[in-house]
């Protein structure tokens, strides 16, 4: 079988369909679906919690998913022959032997995929990890240099597709603007790249799209002008008499809502809210559409479904 | 593959991505391979040599020791008597270890998730460990007599009374020992997924067991009768002795009571466990 074409056209590489993953009564991933092109950096955005890794586990076979697929280029993961030659994966830098060197965990790496042991020294200079640190213990790297390594044993198989779990965790602010070129250029180059964080700051310059993911439901996607259209226009600022009775409404509407201190920040319209507290009789002081940008959407919609809102927090 | 346009660096100043030339990408992973690389994990940490260390220097060791025992006390010893301290200690007790810390090394220290993506078929990963478990089990059954023979003619060459009677039975009961331990404790390293419990569950079974089965045996006839079939301790001491004298119907039940169906269970658990 011939691998595909790299950027040749911009099917979706990445397929996650209606996945859902429940561990009893809690359902920690709840009919996420989205699509990550070839050429393209995609974004997974939400909260510590929120359902990320859970999924980024199910897309690589590590957690079974209660219902939904994943397919990677048209396969399943667990039908791919070689994966790493495939799908690059990075989900935690520290997820390795503690008492193995650097260059001794992408030897192993470099070996199951059948690779001559020369693209270990190519990943160690691309990733910029020197001979001297190369050979030093897991145990004694910095979290940075872990995330460099971690990296590196990503793209040990040449893969058309990179999977990345909070990589930016840890590095400097050099390291985060070196692995944005890094990534840019893997996907101009027709890569697909899913990269998972907490903060959007990390994302946001980088992603081509982005999906916003809380309380394991997927609760925006779109690219960045797409989000701020969504953000600029729907949201709004109210504050009532009685908050706990505007909470309750937005509540019982199953509207989107965070609570910072006196104010609401609402995911909807002021016309809308206006109405909405009409017909729950709610009194309200103060009503106005919200300026802000991406991280007020960011934070309002991921955090409207987060377990403990940030009741009272002031920014 | 379309190399050109993977070769285009505009947007990624100063970052260079060298490609993999020339190696397919279709192809399984070899089982070969796979078992050349778990080989080479339980080599390349400082605990896994201290391990294997461990195993080899405590065999020269013990019988160094019985070198020495022997003369004092005027004893007379066949290769046999070597090889059953071996076996004793410390090949008996720490093989069993390393089969445990074959699997639980990598949940211990996380290295599951890489194992398990790179090969997501994890009946292959377990296969391999397994090869592994065997290939050391064969290493201990070449070691144990080899350094048995150069004590046993220390032994002879310092005035003890040696003998140098030996069968190809005591060394094929020696392997299939070794090979049993290794493999038992793999079963339970996969049951239990977690070092510290494994070995204790190995042990308690490996040590505890024997003992109320032989206390059973003791007070009730019914338990009497039913020992040979369940007690993998007694159907296995003509190996301890240096011979394979042994029921092979009975040696048949204990092994699939107490080897056969912690690897399937086992097995069964690591295939399914979800990875975090």
């Amino acid at each position: 079988m011939q691998p595909p074409l790299l950027g040749a056209d911009s099917d979706p590489m990445i397929s996650v369909e209606h996945v859902t993953k429940s561990y009893g009564p809690y359902t920690a991933v709840n009919d996420v679906s989205f699509e990550a092109a070839a050429g393209e950096i995609t974004g997974f955005l939400g909260p510590n919690g929120a359902g990320k890794s859970t999924t980024m586990r199910i897309m690589v076979g590590l957690t079974p998913a209660t219902s939904g697929r994943v397919t990677l280029n048209g396969r399943e993961y667990h039908d791919i022959p070689n994966p790493g030659r495939h799908v690059g994966i990075l989900l935690d830098a520290s997820a390795q032997h503690a008492g193995r060197t650097g260059r001794e965990i992408l030897t192993i790496g470099a070996m199951t995929m059948g690779l001559p042991s020369a693209r270990v020294d190519e990943m160690l200079a691309t990733v910029g990890l020197t001979e001297s640190e190369s050979r030093r213990r897991l145990r004694d790297y910095s979290l940075g240099m872990k995330q460099r390594l971690g990296i590196a044993h990503a793209l040990l198989g040449d893969p058309e597709m990179l999977i990345l779990d909070e990589p930016a965790n840890g590095l400097d602010p050099a390291g985060i603007r070196w692995m944005r070129g890094l990534l840019r250029g893997y996907a101009d180059r027709g890569g697909s790249v899913v990269l998972s964080s907490h903060l959007l700051h990390e994302v946001e310059l980088v992603a081509d799209r982005m999906i916003l993911i809380g309380n394991g439901r997927i609760v925006a996607s779109g690219d960045r002008a797409e989000l701020l259209r969504l953000g600029g226009g729907a949201a709004t600022v109210a504050r009532a008499d009685d908050p706990v009775a505007l909470t309750t409404a937005l509540d019982a509407e199953r509207i989107a809502h965070r609570t910072e201190g006196q104010l609401v920040h609402v995911f909807a319209p002021p016309v809308e809210v206006g109405r909405l507290a009409v017909r729950h009789q709610v009194a309200l002081v103060e009503l106005r559409a919200q300026q802000d940008g991406l991280e007020d959407l960011f934070l309002t919609l991921t955090e409207s479904d987060a377990r403990e809102p940030l009741e009272g927090a002031h920014s | 593959m379309n190399p050109v346009s993977m070769l285009d660096h505009r947007h990624a100043p100063g970052i260079d991505m060298p490609r993999v030339a020339s190696t397919p990408r279709e192809d399984p992973i070899p089982f070969g391979r796979l078992v050349k690389v778990e080989l080479r994990k339980s080599f390349d940490t400082r605990s896994g040599r201290w391990l294997l260390g461990a195993i080899t220097g405590g065999t020269a060791l013990v019988m160094a020791l019985m070198v020495v025992v022997g003369i004092i006390d005027d004893q007379a010893f066949g290769l046999t008597d070597f090889m059953q301290a071996a076996n004793f200690l410390p090949m008996g007790l720490l093989l069993p270890v390393l089969g445990v810390l074959s699997v639980t090394g990598e949940w211990g220290q996380r290295t599951n998730m890489v194992t398990f993506t790179l090969e997501p078929r994890r009946s292959r990963i377990a296969a391999a460990k397994l090869s592994t478990g065997v290939l050391m089990a064969l290493g201990a059954a070449v070691i144990a007599p080899t350094v048995g023979i150069v004590s046993l003619a220390a032994f002879d060459l310092a005035g003890g009374a040696a003998s140098w009677e030996f069968s190809a039975q005591a060394l094929g009961g020696f392997a299939l020992l070794q090979l049993i331990g290794v493999l038992t404790g793999f079963a339970f390293g996969m049951l239990v997924l977690n070092t510290p419990a494994a070995i204790v569950s190995y042990f308690a079974f490996s040590f505890l067991l024997p003992t109320i089965f032989m206390g059973a045996a003791s007070l009730w006839r019914w338990a009497e009768s039913l020992r040979p079939w369940i007690d993998f301790d007694y159907v296995q001491e003509p190996m301890l002795n240096g011979t394979l004298d042994v029921d092979w119907r009975q040696f048949a039940t204990t092994t699939a009571l107490w080897f056969v169906m912690p690897v399937v269970l086992g097995a069964r658990r690591l295939v399914r466990a979800e990875i975090k």
